[in-house]
């Protein structure tokens, strides 16, 4: 049910593009994964929960960081890849807390394993960072009901960033649709709702954006 | 008349070309050359070509500067080009001078216009020592990496090493060709060119017109492989999948497209092991196109029920990006840069055996609905992911990047 719309703080459509770059540190085996995790820069780390979307590749629908992904195509190791596919990078404040997350989970495997687990040379590990320019899409709406017609314009990357990436710079982790529908005096807490229910890590960037285009014109109707 | 970033708009959608308006705002006057060592001919003038009037339409002031070479010079330089893909190759004193001189001499007539750059491009080795010889540059260096250097000849890389070096940046094509360097390294995919006589939709009927006139029959299946004729693409490989294939599927043809072995004695020798395999089989068709044959190997893509890329080694892959542009699912070895674009059930299957190849060649046949969503997938997976507006967009990432900020967020206003 639509609700009444009052003006409020504007909410300005941002994009972001990624510059990847190469840290020079790799990965044959999961005892050099874990040496690695331990000294690589931070972004790394981030970079392999989060930027999978925005990077030229398929989108794997098995696993949602690139840890998990190659534990289970290059060593093998479906248990690993389980355990490790299942760490939510939205549930850590500091980043620190997630890479203790990773060599926990690791370092269990490497003592239940009698072998370390080892891949072929060409296909090793590659850690990488990088440095996001966030710039602005030059569209600001005031009302909610503008998300129906400004959504389907807004870029992958641009999804990518309010989506998926606003949940690693806003207070409790949630995306910035939400963040802005809260500020509003009654809150749009049904639609917040549905939000919260997609699971941003399994979709393509292209498919979310089809996803929150049908929750926002099943909300506020498609003439807006 | 469309812009050129028009056109792109036709493909790739308006807010592509929007968002690279928007990335640019920042770059605006800013002055970006471009150095290599030919204007025509090769995958990094082709690339250049396209990407040079693209950012003057977006409103860059860049410039596409070449050095010139004497032919010592550019048998140095492919010399270099094949030691850092991990060919041994021992390069004299003699020529090694001359490249340094040749560069020397290039400086003399660029320096000025290179000095007073906001952002110098350096393309692959042959222009790499000009930075040496512009010691006012006040701008960022960047050394573009254009080739597979994984496992490069370490004599050869030890003595290029000391000129790339004392670049501020370098870019290389994936994380597994990037060499250690004491500065950043940028990693850029490469991409191909919708609207190049290579990849451009064609009208059926030149399509029927280019093939048919190459003896193959439209009526039947047709994979086909377009490479090289080296040995690590496994071409007789490929005619082994196809004889496996022929067993299920007798009226199947093969096409075997690559460039004219003329001065190179390894491709021949490749060459006369291929038609020996195929031993006069009519329904093999081996093909040696000129390297300017760009819209004849487009045609016989779109021709191509399945497109093979078997290769046994691989650094990127854009045969495969190409095939996939045409909505062709691809079955290709499971090595390199095929990895990263072709995806088993999807894009198509990553084999590891001619066995591999003609087991999921016979599926894709019998699973027309299949293999039609397949190449459906594939191509909406290029349009995302490897065209020239995503090479574009990067480059200007980079440039914002270097031009405005450290650290690993750039927020601009």
């Amino acid at each position: 049910m639509p609700k009444k719309e009052i003006t409020h703080e504007p909410f300005e459509i941002r994009d972001c593009a990624l510059a990847a770059i190469a840290t020079g540190q790799k990965a044959q085996n999961l005892k050099e994964l874990r040496d690695n995790i331990e000294t690589v820069v931070p972004g790394s780390i981030a970079y392999h929960f989060w930027a999978g979307k925005l990077r030229p590749r398929f989108d794997d629908p098995e696993f949602n960081n690139d840890f998990a992904a190659w534990s289970r195509h290059a060593l093998h190791d479906k248990i690993l890849a389980e355990r490790l596919g299942m760490i939510d990078p939205t549930s850590f404040d500091k980043r620190e807390e997630m890479k203790q997350e990773l060599l926990d989970i690791i370092e269990e495997r490497l003592d239940e394993s009698e072998h370390i687990p080892w891949t072929s040379a060409d296909q090793q590990f590659y850690f990488i960072t990088s440095q996001t320019v966030v710039f602005s899409a030059r569209k600001t709406i005031v009302k909610p009901a503008e998300l129906v017609s400004v959504v389907p314009e807004m870029t992958s990357s641009s999804i990518f960033y309010h989506f998926i990436d606003a949940r690693r710079r806003t207070f409790g982790h949630i995306d910035d649709f939400r963040a802005w529908l809260y500020g509003f005096e009654d809150g749009y807490r049904d639609l917040c709702d549905i939000l919260s229910n997609v699971d941003p890590f399994f979709s393509t960037l292209p498919e979310l954006r089809q996803q929150l285009c049908e929750i926002f014109i099943d909300y506020f109707g498609k003439e807006r | 008349m469309a812009s050129a970033l028009d056109r792109y708009a036709g493909i790739c959608g308006p807010n592509v070309i929007d968002q690279l308006r928007q990335l640019v705002a920042p770059l605006k006057g800013a002055k970006v050359i471009h150095v290599n060592s030919t204007r025509t001919g090769g995958g990094v003038a082709e690339i250049l070509a396209k990407l040079v009037p693209l950012k003057k339409e977006l409103g860059i002031d860049v410039s596409w500067e070449v050095i010139d070479g004497d032919a010592d010079f550019f048998k140095c330089t492919k010399g270099f080009h094949n030691a850092l893909q991990g060919n041994k190759v021992e390069m004299p004193e003699s020529l090694l001078k001359n490249y340094e001189q040749t560069n020397h001499h290039n400086s003399e007539e660029l320096r000025e216009k290179l000095e007073d750059a906001d952002i110098v491009f350096i393309h692959d080795p042959q222009p790499a020592p000009l930075l040496e010889y512009c010691p006012g540059r006040r701008g960022k260096w960047i050394w573009r990496c254009h080739i597979d250097a994984s496992r490069p000849y370490r004599p050869v890389w030890k003595y290029l090493r000391r000129f790339v070096s004392s670049y501020d940046a370098s870019i290389f094509s994936l994380a597994a060709f990037a060499q250690p360097l004491p500065h950043v390294e940028y990693l850029i995919a490469p991409s191909i060119d919708p609207l190049s006589e290579k990849n451009i939709e064609l009208d059926r009927s030149e399509v029927e017109s280019v093939v048919s006139g190459l003896g193959v029959d439209l009526e039947r299946p047709v994979m086909t492989q377009v490479s090289r004729f080296d040995i690590f693409k496994d071409p007789v490989g490929v005619i082994r999948a196809y004889r496996l294939t022929k067993k299920f599927i007798p009226t199947l043809q093969l096409i075997l497209a690559g460039g004219e072995a003329t001065d190179d004695p390894e491709a021949l020798s490749v060459l006369n092991e291929v038609r020996t395999a195929a031993n006069d089989d009519p329904d093999i068709h081996i093909m040696l196109l000129p390297a300017d044959a760009h819209r004849s190997i487009n045609a016989i893509q779109r021709a191509s029920d399945i497109i093979l890329q078997k290769s046994l080694r691989e650094g990127f892959g854009l045969t495969v990006t190409e095939a996939m542009w045409k909505g062709r699912p691809v079955i290709g070895g499971d090595t390199g840069g095929i990895r990263i674009q072709v995806v088993n059930h999807q894009t198509g299957f990553l084999v590891n055996t001619p066995e591999g190849a003609a087991l999921r060649a016979r599926y894709l046949l019998f699973h027309r609905d299949l293999l039609k969503e397949m190449g459906e997938k594939a191509r909406s997976f290029v349009r995302e992911n490897f065209l020239l507006t995503r090479h574009l967009r990067e480059y200007l990432t980079i440039m914002v990047s270097l031009l405005h900020g450290r650290g690993d967020r750039i927020e601009l206003e």
